[in-house]
């Protein structure tokens, strides 16, 4: 596989075209919008998190923004992921931060740390992106806002 | 003496045009980013540092007299290049810089007050926006803006309409870095001038591809960047006519740049040293002197008309692609070689990666001009800029990279 198609395999061209979890929900009791952009190309995120009411479990994530394939498509994968792994009562909030921190850590490796599929599903794709340095903020954007939104929540 | 032009021969003085990019060859199409450097730079560099180097305008020994030589040497060839006589001619350590000191100084001399306008145009790089800015915020000036049209070009009817009696100040740049175009100079200074405000050019853009005589160009105040003229980094100059430097005060302060000082005052010394406080980037404007006499070398009528073809072959080439959307496409304007474009259904981050894999570098985003891509409905594109190295083959190079691009994300399929 050359780095370019290694960057950009099919699922996430996919995932970018058809974007799961876009369009923001009406914000609910327990919910947190947040605002990120990318400084360096202006992309941006509008993320929105609810949680369930005693606060434990992530319900749903929506988002709106425009940017690159790799923000638009790790955002559309980061809903995927948790709706899931999930289910219907929601993935376990401690739960999240700790794949945030993984994916993190992943993307950051400059491709020695793999993102595995059994955790990550879809999202595992985007491993190629931390080849590319320069690319790295555009796969976190979506998953900085949720980190934050979940700090909100 | 000039050499023929021959553009194979240029590029040999370009180590850095051999590099490849996973195994194709490097076309370079970044240069209005920053400029790759001849040899003959980076030798300046290298040989001041050797032999020379010491601290100028202090100190009696042989070493500090030959640097201030050097130093003040690469005053007088840079100031040439643009037609200036060296005391007009400040070393700053880039556009960015100058521009700050000018705002600043302006700010300082208490020359802008509540109720007085500045005009700037909506296709401003942020260094030449921002520092006015805060000068508008911190004398309650009113900052307004000339509108760029839908072909790109400055709408000289909205101009004249906004500089009046009010405005101080017309700062504007003479080649866009996003439109390439190059804007009416004579038209705009002669409304300032009217009106007895003063014109500062941003020049980074027109220096390293036309002949500049800035005196004659009738403008006050002009900034341009070393590093984009085949010069090094962290060093640029800010020229000005001599009783508009005289007029204004220092912006930074410091040693190297008084004649008296007591605990209580200071006086200054005339410009341009009243401008340079501190420790001079020495070695870069020795660097920066050898990189405009690297550039005089060469037939720049031949050159200017070799870039003047690539310029037309990279804009025809991206008009007969589809879905391609280029940025100020007036045909009536002269321009240097370089293009903003969009490629429809791909964002400019996903097309500027494609292009890296076919060995292209071009620079992708805002270019430090967001009010310019808001207005034409976008947050970033695509822009390839040409240099007096680049060949036709280059330009071709990029063209079938950039037709390839759609297919690969699937847009418009």
């Amino acid at each position: 596989m050359s780095g370019l198609e290694s960057l950009y395999q099919e699922l996430i061209l996919d995932h970018a075209k058809n974007r799961r979890g876009f369009g923001l929900a009406a914000p609910g009791a327990r919910s947190a919008t947040v605002h990120q952009r990318n400084p360096i190309c202006g992309d941006e995120i509008t993320l929105r998190v609810e949680l369930s009411d005693d606060g434990e479990r992530v319900a749903s994530v929506t988002w709106e923004g425009a940017g690159c394939s790799i923000s638009q498509s790790s955002a559309s994968m980061l809903v995927a992921l948790l709706q899931e792994d999930g289910g219907d009562e929601g993935m376990a909030k401690a739960d999240v931060e700790a794949l945030i921190a993984q994916f993190r850590e992943a993307l950051r490796s400059r491709g020695k740390v793999p993102l595995d599929e059994e955790t990550f599903a879809d999202a595992a794709a985007l491993s190629g992106v931390s080849k590319f340095t320069a690319r790295v903020k555009c796969a976190m954007l979506a998953w900085v806002a949720l980190e934050e939104g979940l700090r909100q929540a | 003496m000039s050499l023929p032009f021959d553009v194979a021969a240029v590029r040999a003085d370009f180590s850095i045009l051999e590099t490849e990019i996973d195994g194709r060859p490097l076309v370079y199409l970044d240069s209005g980013a920053t400029s790759q450097k001849p040899r003959a730079v980076l030798d300046a560099e290298r040989e001041f540092l050797e032999r020379a180097n010491s601290a100028v305008h202090r100190g009696a020994h042989t070493l500090a007299a030959e640097a201030t030589e050097l130093f003040e040497d690469a005053r007088v060839t840079v100031a040439e290049y643009v037609g200036a006589e060296p005391e007009q001619l400040v070393w700053t350590s880039g556009a960015t810089a100058g521009l700050n000191l000018v705002a600043g100084s302006l700010g300082y001399a208490g020359r802008l007050r509540a109720g007085d306008e500045i005009v700037v145009t909506e296709a401003e790089h942020h260094a030449n926006l921002i520092p006015w800015q805060e000068l508008a915020a911190r004398t309650g000036a009113r900052l307004r803006h000339i509108p760029v049209l839908d072909d790109g070009m400055l709408d000289l009817h909205a101009a004249a309409d906004l500089i009046g009696e009010r405005t101080k100040v017309v700062a504007f740049p003479h080649v866009s870095n996003v439109l390439g175009i190059v804007n009416p100079v004579a038209k705009l200074v002669t409304l300032a001038r009217g009106v007895g405000a003063l014109t500062v050019l941003d020049a980074c853009q027109s220096a390293p591809h036309l002949r500049l005589d800035l005196p004659a160009s009738g403008v006050d105040l002009a900034v341009f960047s070393g590093h984009k003229v085949y010069g090094p980094y962290g060093i640029g100059a800010l020229w000005g006519r001599d009783e508009v430097l005289e007029s204004l005060p220092p912006f930074t302060t410091g040693g190297s740049m008084i004649t008296t000082v007591t605990l209580d005052t200071a006086e200054y010394l005339p410009p341009p040293q009243r401008f340079e406080p501190g420790t001079q980037p020495v070695s870069q404007a020795v660097a920066l002197a050898a990189a405009v006499r690297w550039l005089g070398a060469h037939d720049l009528d031949a050159a200017h008309a070799h870039e003047a073809a690539l310029e037309k072959r990279m804009r025809e080439g991206l008009r007969s692609i589809d879905g391609i959307r280029l940025l100020g496409d007036a045909d009536a304007a002269e321009r240097v070689a370089l293009q903003a474009f969009e490629v429809q259904g791909v964002h400019a981050h996903d097309v500027g990666q494609f292009l890296d894999s076919r060995g292209v570098a071009v620079r992708v985003g805002h270019h430090c001009a967001q009010p310019l891509h808001r207005r034409f409905g976008m947050t970033a594109s695509v822009r390839a800029s040409a240099a007096i190295h680049t060949t036709e083959d280059e330009i071709d190079t990029f063209l079938d990279a950039v037709s390839g691009v759609r297919g690969f994300f699937g847009a418009g399929a």
